[in-house]
């Protein structure tokens, strides 16, 4: 026994616990320059977020260390159970839970609410490793994938059912995991190909080209299809004789086609566009039947998929999505400017970081913050308050933190001798990778304002207790690998 | 199941990822924070508001201390349009006493970017100036239900005495023009400035200067506090306050007796040049031109056909008639053309070369002091004509120059530069100016009339008083002004400095004498015996400057003889012969001032004077 914890003491990554704790600490300074009140100036009374934030940590630090103390073989073990109960937990609140903001995801426990969402995320990631981590699992095999995916989608599902999208969205960072086990790289960039298709064809939709009765986000979009099609036959298919050809003919045709419409009858060249690509479909399929390359019939899904998706995402755009969500797209693809609603947040949020400077105003004394302007300010806007009290260089340097937190993290997956362990740290990973990239993207106006947490920093205990036993389960394993 | 190695190179691209995004962040946090100041100043517009102290405007004094213009608090309301919420117009209009088409009118111009450039939704601007205490207690007590709306304390000028308009002037609110001159950028829109008299003259040292406080606003714009406990605020700096030479009760009896009379009283200490008081008539009460009523009186000022607005005193320039002889008959004696004991010859008037200018009757031949007790026009039209005509100069433009450089040396011709906007120079003809009308070849009885201070001379009540004090002093003078002193501040040099006719004393005291016979009477006559009060040894010299209409009537002199105290001029226009009204004024003004008082058997004179109408009911229509 006493060997055991010296074993463990010695194999813990102490880098890994010291970034944590700085950024719990540069995290707990930070929620006190967000909350500040100027009638309540005392920081650690805990009638006030600084200090109920004080508490948490604490809660935090005592939780990381008894997950440090339980046998690392446990996790593996448990990892069904504690993901059948968060399950059965989100299923729970979707009927239990009464309505803050709008969304149905917090759980009255006496004098504490809690989210089971945030402890989802570790559940989700135990349970995915456990199953991948199967000697016979193959995610190269159709059903091995399907499982993998039916324990990231089930509680997708149920959070979505909270109305809690930004919480949903956090499981699609899973997919860097399943990239990294074998997933084929054309699933991640099929997934970004959508959404550039998303943004290009929105933002372009209404912009009129070639005589005015073509589109010119639709006509670009498909051209892409059409250069990522011939691309991956290029890839997939190597024997393709006829891709010099049909290159040929994909560049000839959309030119004599605009031609046309501009200076004989005005008509919709996207018709045109679309009838190329259901041809290099055809294609793909022909040369499946003909010449048995089985990658072809995907390259053709592919094409036909991405049709499909700029015309139903269109469709969803205009037809299904609810005003305010639309706005809010069209907001951050700049096609409207409304400082006063749907812009609001951000446009405040970049005046808080904007008027930081390079050293900042100095801790408690960011104007921006303190006076309110920026809403929700000391939980998904908390990075506004570093911005504008530490300015360029704290921000800066807080990035950078998590930059060499997740590399770190990355590292530690990568040596990880069992694939369960390896595979639960790139899911840590992950998540805290998604996280950073989309709090801080929407704080600084570059992602649409999805409202998640940053990992340490932002004021809440659900979501600090979920990054921690996320996190320490993680460190437990690496501590103990064989 | 041990380590996994055919896809481990795929966590140098998750890396990559992660990489690439925190590079992209710091970028972007970079071009937020670092390379442009517009966030900045969108923070600081956001959180600081900049409330700007009004500081109080110095207080006027009289010459013995008395107050003649103070401060009383009155109430702007202001509005942020940003704030405004579910208004109710018609109510606001009613508590504030003007009509919804006004509001609207006020609401329109305020929001015009082009011609209020200071216009912002987020800041406070001017909706109404200067509601009386009461007023402003009504609108505070309906304040909660105007969200938006702000009340402002400022304060607005108090008169003392309905007397002195012309010298103390008013403030209003800045004006376009005078906004855009403001090259210091110190005004803003709603700004009170001096627009008349020393209000205007005197604006820098009165204002003082605006302060400001730093206060923090939250996002629903309530007042959260001042930032860093007021490090950032600048407290306003008060006005200096003035005392001015002016004698409060002199000014007094002055506009008494110019009551339903048009013209000027300009007295001068003629030791200082401190003006002792400065009356022009028709006057009005400075206190209609506080508060929102200015406009409406100043245009019905400006539509009186008698010119109340008009500083007769500074800006109207008659013809001096006779009280310009002192200064001829000095120059003759300066420049040797004659002596004191010169006499010329006056059978009725000037003769010469079928030239004829009428004098009245007096013993013949005369001197140059008993010239001027009786006021006699040959003598001066032969000393003009033997001077501009003397062999001495190469010709006439030399003896002409020399003439006009004594006249410009005694204040005539040019501005004196008092101390008030607005005052006009006259006119001293030279050479050239003959020349342009008359041809090359002019001569001295051309222009014959200048002798006796007709044709073209003309000058303005302040320059003939300033004359007096001159002759007073026996030939130096310092610069009319009506500031005595500006508290903590010395006043400008040029009202300190003593200035030079070029005239010998000694030809002063013969014209002095000369005065002082034209009031106690000479063998000769004497144009202003009633100026003659016992024991005030008063000096004189009647004017009467030929007009249209009825002549305007001009009085000069001064008291004591020696060591005067006062220097004065009265012009009553329409007046007639000068020693018809401007005398008994003239000489009531001197007695005020030397005794304090009017004695009691003079008083019914005051009051027939005061109660004398000499503005024709129809007057300029």
């Amino acid at each position: 026994m006493a060997l055991r914890r010296g074993n463990i003491v010695r194999n813990i990554d102490w880098v890994a616990i010291a970034l944590f704790v700085v950024l719990t600490v540069c995290g707990w300074f930070t929620v006190c320059g967000a909350s500040y009140s100027f009638d309540q100036p005392d920081l650690f009374d805990f009638a006030t977020r600084s200090g109920k934030q004080l508490v948490w940590i604490g809660c935090a630090y005592v939780l990381g260390f008894v997950i440090m103390m339980l046998d690392h073989k446990a996790y593996e073990g448990m990892a069904a159970y504690v993901y059948v109960a968060v399950t059965a937990l989100l299923l729970v609140t979707i009927f239990a839970a009464h309505e803050i903001k709008g969304s149905r995801s917090w759980l009255s426990l006496g004098p504490v609410n809690v989210q089971p969402a945030e402890f989802a995320k570790f559940a989700t990631s135990l349970m995915l490793a456990k199953v991948m981590g199967a000697y016979s699992y193959n995610i190269g095999r159709w059903r091995d994938l399907a499982q993998a995916l039916l324990v990231i989608f089930l509680p997708v599902a149920l959070i979505v059912m909270q109305s809690e999208t930004g919480s949903a969205l956090v499981f699609f960072s899973l997919f860097i995991m399943l990239y990294r086990e074998g997933l084929p790289g054309a699933v991640p960039f099929t997934g970004v190909a959508m959404v550039v298709y998303f943004i290009v064809g929105i933002k372009y939709d209404q912009t009129m080209m070639a005589g005015g009765a073509t589109s010119v986000g639709t006509f670009a979009v498909l051209s892409l299809i059409i250069v990522f099609t011939l691309s991956m036959m290029r890839m997939y298919v190597k024997k393709e004789k006829l891709l010099k050809a049909a290159s040929i003919v994909c560049v000839a045709v959309p030119l004599a086609a605009v031609a046309v419409s501009v200076w004989v009858v005005p008509f919709n060249v996207n018709h045109v566009m679309v009838g190329l690509v259901a041809a290099l479909a055809v294609l793909g399929v022909y040369r499946w039947v003909v010449s048995g390359v089985r990658n072809a019939v995907y390259v053709s899904l592919f094409a036909l998929l991405s049709v499909v998706f700029i015309f139903s995402s269109s469709y969803m755009f205009h037809n299904v999505l609810q005003d305010h969500q639309r706005v809010r797209i069209e907001v951050l693809l700049g096609m409207k400017e409304d400082p006063s609603g749907a812009g609001y947040n951000v446009n405040q949020s970049k005046i808080a970081i904007g008027s930081g400077g390079f050293t900042g105003k100095g801790f408690l004394n960011g104007t921006q913050t303190k006076l309110k302007y920026v809403p929700e300010q000391d939980t998904d806007f908390i990075f506004c308050t570093v911005g504008e009290e530490q300015g360029f260089v704290g921000a800066a340097g807080v990035l950078l933190i998590y930059l060499f937190f997740i590399l770190r993290l990355l590292w530690l997956a990568e040596r990880q001798t069992t694939a369960f362990a390896r595979i639960y740290g790139y899911c840590v990973a992950s998540i805290f990778l998604f996280h950073v990239f989309v709090n801080v993207g929407m704080v600084l106006g570059l992602v649409p304002v999805i409202g998640i947490p940053l990992p340490f920093f932002s004021y809440g205990g659900s979501s600090l207790w979920g990054f921690t036993v996320l996190l320490f389960i993680f460190l437990r394993l690496d501590a103990g690998r064989g | 199941m041990a380590s996994d190695t055919r896809y481990s190179n795929r966590r140098y691209v998750i890396a990559g990822i992660a990489i690439v995004v925190v590079v992209v962040y710091v970028i972007r946090l970079f071009s937020l924070q670092i390379a442009t100041d517009d966030y900045k100043r969108n923070a600081d517009s956001n959180a600081f508001l900049k409330r700007t102290v009004y500081p109080a405007r110095g207080n006027i004094y009289d010459r013995n201390g008395e107050m003649l213009v103070y401060n009383q608090p009155t109430y702007d309301v202001l509005f942020v349009s940003n704030e405004i919420e579910s208004l109710d117009t018609l109510d606001l209009c009613a508590t504030l006493n003007i009509t919804r088409a006004e509001f609207d009118a006020i609401m329109s111009r305020v929001k015009d970017r082009r011609r209020n450039r200071g216009y912002s939704p987020y800041t406070q601007q001017l909706l109404l100036a200067q509601l009386s205490p009461e007023e402003a207690a009504n609108f505070q007590e309906k304040l909660y239900k105007f969200r938006g709306f702000y009340i402002r304390r400022r304060s607005i000028r108090q008169y003392t005495s309905p007397n002195a308009a012309h010298v103390l002037g008013d403030i209003g609110e800045i004006s376009q023009p005078e906004l855009d001159r403001d090259t210091t950028g110190y005004y803003v829109r709603g700004d009170f400035i001096g627009k008349q008299g020393i209000e205007r003259y005197y604006e820098q040292q009165l204002r003082g200067v605006k302060g400001v406080e730093v206060l923090l606003r939250d996002s629903r714009g309530r007042i959260r506090g001042r930032y860093m406990d007021g490090a950032f605020d600048q407290p306003a700096i008060p006005g200096h306050d003035l005392t001015l030479g002016l004698d409060a009760r002199l000014q007094q009896l002055g506009e008494r007796l110019m009551q339903g009379k048009m013209g000027s009283i300009v007295a001068i200490e003629p030791s200082t040049g401190e003006i002792l008081c400065l009356v022009s008539s028709p006057s009005y009460d400075p206190s209609i031109m506080v508060g929102r009523g200015r406009g409406k009186s100043h245009l019905a000022l400006e539509r009186d056909k008698t010119k109340p607005l008009f500083n007769r005193a500074i800006m109207a320039a008659y013809p001096p008639g006779s009280t310009f002889k002192p200064a001829q008959g000095l120059i003759f004696l300066q420049e040797g053309i004659t002596t004191p004991e010169t006499l010329y010859p006056c059978h009725g008037g000037f003769l010469f070369a079928g030239m004829r200018l009428g004098c009245h009757g007096h013993p013949s031949p005369i001197n140059f002091q008993n010239s001027l007790s009786t006021s006699c026009n040959a003598y001066y039209c032969w000393g003009l004509m033997r001077m501009l005509e003397n062999k001495k100069y190469e010709d006439i433009e030399e003896s002409m120059t020399r003439w006009k450089d004594y006249m410009v040396a005694m204040g005539f011709g040019y501005r004196l530069g008092i101390d008030l906007p607005g005052e006009k120079r006259g006119l001293i003809p030279n050479y050239e100016y003959y020349k342009s009308i008359l041809g090359p070849r002019w001569r001295a009885l051309n222009v014959i009339s200048i002798a006796i201070g007709q044709g073209e001379i003309l000058c303005t009540p302040l320059q003939i008083a300033n004359q007096a004090a001159t002759i007073a002093n026996r030939g130096r003078y310092i610069v009319p002004h009506v500031v005595k002193a500006v508290r903590d501040v010395e006043i400008d040099e040029a009202y300190r400095t003593w200035h030079h006719t070029g005239i010998d004393a000694k030809y002063y005291d013969i014209a002095v004498k000369g005065m002082r016979g034209a009031v106690v009477g000479s063998d000769y006559g004497a144009t202003c015996r009633r100026a003659n009060i016992p024991g005030l040894e008063i000096c004189g010299k009647t004017g009467t400057a030929q007009n249209s209409g009825t002549d305007h009537s001009i009085f000069m002199g001064f008291a004591p003889m020696d060591d005067a105290r006062i220097a004065i001029s009265v012009y009553v226009e329409n007046g007639g012969f000068g020693a018809t009204w401007a005398v008994p004024i003239g000489a009531l003004m001197i007695e005020q001032y030397l005794n304090d008082s009017i004695a009691a058997e003079r008083l019914p004179l005051v009051e027939q004077i005061e109660s004398t109408n000499l503005i024709p009911a129809n007057y300029g229509s």
